[in-house]
């Protein structure tokens, strides 16, 4: 136990994904899903690091460092479009925005 | 050659073409004269092809394209033209075009016009498939043709539920029979390795004699079918519910003696079974009689013919089962002459009668109908076998040929059914035209037919008196090139005259006493009216029973056809619970697992991520279960356990 | 030393993302969502990563969250977030399921016996240069489209979010100005 391996990391990071798939599951306002989608993408971003580092490959670190990238880049648009959809119908509820039924 | 070979055989259809283009619109002369014009072409090449094959051409083989060529199976669309066919082909078309000038005249005041040669035309097409065809597949075809074509000239006036009756039964009649006729196309398929005349007949005699009886009964029960031989006998007279030319053509000269071709035609197969061949021929000895003596008490004009056209095909049977090929072949063409006159003359007393067909109460029509009377006495004395008309040639050879081959009972059956004929069809002649006049009384003032048609029904008297004086010989030269040739003589100088003089002096009793009872020529004025209905003859036993065809389409309609109506009553409903109920069955599953799916689109992300969610988590189940399920330890693990 | 260091971020981060899950505060999961986001930094510091968890605190923590914290801004926080009763069991059922078999694939021999290196460290040089040395040379174009991405988003943020887009100020400055000049004219 007291050794921490390659194991432990990946255990934790399955853990926090878990955790962020509950969220997206859960949760039904739009705000709080953008929440648990980064939590996804962290979580993620821990995997990549430990087995990039546990195999002394450089390859992990680089691919969270892009997912880092992507994440800015998907909050900025995501909360562009939130706020035109709160500024249009008043709310972000998710059981509200049925209009792609059927 | 091949070209007349093509016209004479595509001819008809050309011609049935186009009278189909105005098959919706009004009547139009036009769509009389082209097809008859049509088919005097084909009369033309036939002719020109009987010359050539009388010359002492060899038969023209010709195949058009291949129909089925899979595995051993080669069936080419072939045709030939060798003596029976030739013969077969004068036949056809010379009736064929005769009955189409007819019935431009007789179908004058039909609505349908237009549709009638179409039919007409395509039924001769079929004809000429038939008799023309090298291989029994293409015969079948145009056995069905014909078959298809006498349906509907039958039902033609399908507004008449009786006329539509009619044709579904002669179809299905012959139906029952071509299934039978399949089976022995199929069995000389399966055991000679081919479906052409040729090889299949070069291939038979290595047979078993178990197969080829079998193959043999099977073809004649499809010759039965269209032949109308008993049992299947009960359409033909029905069928009469169709326009007179039909039953001049169909009924008389072509479709029905389809049966006796096939028979002929095979005549190989049926050398070598020797047995069935005496089963057709007593089987066509009965029906001679059969029909014969519901001929007599009949008071429907047509169906007396129709009886009488039965009967000879049962003479027809019995010279083609007793081995005397061109003998039947023979009494085919001369009956076809002076039946088919016979028909049309009785059209043309239909139509002065204004379509009434109970000779009863007719009578008297000699001095305003003259020629109709000339041509229908002469069919007459045709039919009865009087020298020197046709008749005498080929219906006395057919006796002869029993007397011979030693079948008395048989000869007798013959000799007595001659005899009825005679009277049957001379009860008919008096009746409608000597005696009183019966007609007038009903307001009925009857004319001749129209000019052209008499000179088109000119040509088949004729040929009904000098067929068979002038053709035997000529004939019995040429088709014996492919027939056995078996000339017939009685060796006995004394039997042979008294045969000869016996057999017309029985006949021409038999005419005397039908002038005695049905005209006023030997009557005594004062009484034995002639023509009036004796009440306590009708009510007889033995005159109800020929009257009602011996009860036999009560006795079918009783016990087949409510049957087979149960039958498919009880059938459909197993359909609609079974079938049915599967089918709509695995459209309801689709439905419902539609339905019950529906929820998983209602637009809302949450529901989707969970989803997704769901279908991830599967997806790694199952990589998890195939990795593990393919590592030794698992494996291992697993077969100890017993699940492997 | 390591392993206690281990485990204490990793039951912190655990809690924080928990509380940023299930809560019902719209502020209380953002300040968690942050909290768990500057740990997380930390266990990067601990695999020697050092240049990806300074980029993790100064994007994800600073610029991320205060993004969020902005946009915050526009809804109304003061309100509960109402959820709809959902069955639990579903969501934890998959949840439990999901992480067991993840784990299974993780752990699993057959797998961990497979990986090989491509881009392995070279000892002796510092992460920062080591990631410098791979990013510009083998990692050349997706960094360069990374940076168009970035570019892309960023003017998509600005058209979405802003407002009297198709008036230019210069020029509404020009019309003030000409609008005042002929009224003093006039």
């Amino acid at each position: 136990m007291m050794e921490i391996t390659l194991q432990h990391y990946l255990i934790l990071s399955v853990i926090l994904f878990v955790i962020g798939l509950i969220g997206v599951m859960r949760r039904k306002n739009l705000l709080l899903l953008f929440f648990a989608t980064e939590i996804l993408l962290n979580a993620v971003n821990i995997a990549f690091a430990a087995i990039g580092s546990y195999y002394g490959d450089m390859t992990g670190q680089m691919f969270a460092f892009f997912i880092i990238a992507i994440a800015a880049s998907e909050v900025a648009v995501g909360l562009g479009l939130l706020v035109l959809w709160y500024k249009r119908t008043g709310k972000i509820d998710l059981d509200a925005m049925t209009s792609m039924r059927g | 050659m091949e070209l007349y070979l093509y016209t004479a055989l595509f001819a008809p259809i050309v011609g049935s073409l186009f009278a189909a283009l105005f098959g919706m619109s009004k009547k139009n002369i036009i769509a009389g004269i082209i097809p008859s014009a049509l088919l005097f072409v084909s009369w033309l090449a036939s002719l020109k092809l009987l010359i050539y094959i009388l010359g002492g051409g060899e038969a023209i083989h010709v195949e058009l394209m291949t129909w089925m060529a899979t595995g051993d199976l080669y069936v080419p669309y072939g045709f030939i033209v060798d003596q029976v066919s030739v013969t077969m082909m004068m036949v056809v078309t010379t009736v064929s075009t005769v009955v189409h000038i007819y019935s431009i005249g007789y179908m004058d005041h039909d609505k349908g016009f237009n549709r009638f040669f179409a039919w007409l035309s395509a039924f001769v097409f079929s004809m000429m498939v038939l008799v023309m065809s090298d291989n029994f597949l293409g015969l079948f075809i145009g056995w069905e043709g014909v078959g298809v074509c006498s349906w509907g000239l039958i039902g033609f006036w399908y507004h008449k539920e009786s006329a539509t009756w009619a044709a579904n039964e002669a179809f299905i009649m012959n139906r029952i029979a071509d299934l039978a006729m399949l089976i022995g196309i199929f069995l000389v398929y399966w055991n000679t390795g081919s479906i052409q005349y040729e090889q299949a007949f070069a291939a038979m005699p290595e047979l078993s004699n178990g197969v080829l009886t079998s193959m043999g009964i099977f073809l004649f029960i499809g010759a039965m079918g269209k032949s109308a031989q008993f049992p299947l006998h009960t359409w033909l007279a029905d069928a009469m519910e169709g326009p007179t030319p039909v039953s001049a053509l169909i009924h008389a000269a072509t479709m029905v003696t389809a049966g006796v071709y096939l028979v002929v035609r095979a005549n190989p197969l049926y050398d070598l079974i020797p047995d069935v061949g005496l089963f057709i021929a007593s089987l066509g000895a009965f029906v001679a009689m059969f029909a014969a003596t519901m001929a007599l008490v009949n008071r429907d004009m047509k169906r007396i013919i129709a009886y009488s056209t039965l009967s000879q095909l049962g003479y027809m049977f019995v010279a083609a089962g007793l081995g005397a090929y061109w003998v039947a072949l023979f009494h085919l063409m001369a009956h076809a002459f002076f039946k088919a006159l016979l028909f049309l003359g009785a059209g043309n007393v239909m139509h002065a009668m204004h379509d009434e067909l109970d000779p009863f109460k007719m009578g008297g029509l000699k001095k305003p109908m003259k020629w109709t009377w000339i041509f229908m006495t002469l069919a007459s004395v045709a039919l009865a076998g009087i020298y020197p008309l046709a008749g005498f040639f080929s219906k006395d050879l057919i006796l002869e040929v029993a007397f011979i081959e030693h079948h008395y009972i048989l000869y007798t059956v013959l000799l007595l059914t001659a005899g009825l004929t005679a009277f049957y069809s001379f009860r008919l002649v008096a009746l409608i035209f000597n005696g009183d006049d019966r007609h007038s009384e009903n307001g009925v003032h009857p004319h001749e037919a129209y000019n052209f048609m008499l000179w088109a029904m000119l040509p088949l008297a004729i040929l009904a008196v000098v067929a068979g004086m002038i053709f035997k010989t000529p004939y019995f030269e040429m088709v014996t090139e492919v027939l056995p040739k078996i000339e017939y003589h009685i060796h006995n100088h004394t039997t042979a005259e008294l045969m000869l003089f016996g057999t017309q002096i029985f006949v021409g009793l038999a005419i005397f006493f039908a002038y005695f009872k049905y005209s006023n020529i030997f009557a005594d004025k004062k009484k034995n009216r002639a023509g009036t209905v004796d009440k306590k003859v009708e009510s007889g036993l033995l005159y109800q029973l020929l009257y009602n065809q011996y009860f036999i389409p009560q006795f079918y309609e009783e016990y087949f056809t409510k049957t087979y109506r149960e039958l498919s009553a009880m059938m459909w409903k197993l359909d609609m619970k079974v079938v049915d109920a599967t089918v709509d069955g695995v459209a309801n599953i689709f439905y419902n697992t539609g339905k019950a799916t529906h929820n998983m689109q209602d637009g809302n992300l949450s529901t989707m991520l969970r989803w997704m969610v769901i279908g991830t988590v599967i997806l790694l189940v199952l990589a998890v279960a195939f990795t593990f399920g393919q590592s030794e330890s698992v494996v291992d693990l697993l077969s100890g356990l017993g699940a492997i | 030393m390591e392993a206690i260091a281990f485990y204490t971020f990793a039951i912190l981060t655990t809690v924080m993302f928990l509380i940023t899950v299930l809560t019902n505060h719209a502020l209380y999961a953002l300040s968690a969502l942050a909290a768990g986001m500057i740990f997380i930094s930390a266990f990067f510091f601990l695999l020697g990563a050092d240049f990806l968890g300074a980029i993790q605190i100064i994007v994800y923590t600073g610029a991320v969250m205060a993004l969020y914290a902005f946009g915050m801004m526009f809804f109304d926080t003061t309100r509960d977030v109402v959820e709809k009763r959902t069955s639990p069991q579903l969501i934890f059922g998959l949840s439990g399921l999901a992480a067991l078999m993840v784990v299974a694939i993780f752990t699993a021999p057959i797998i961990s016996g497979n990986i090989i290196a491509i881009y392995p460290a070279i000892d002796g040089v510092g992460n920062s240069q080591m990631v410098g040395m791979v990013l510009f040379t083998k990692y050349l174009i997706p960094f360069e489209v990374a940076a168009i991405m970035l570019l892309v988003a960023m003017i998509a943020g600005i058209v979405l979010a802003g407002k009297k887009m198709d008036h230019s100020l210069t020029l509404m400055q020009d019309e003030i100005e000409c609008q005042t000049d002929e009224k003093e004219q006039v």
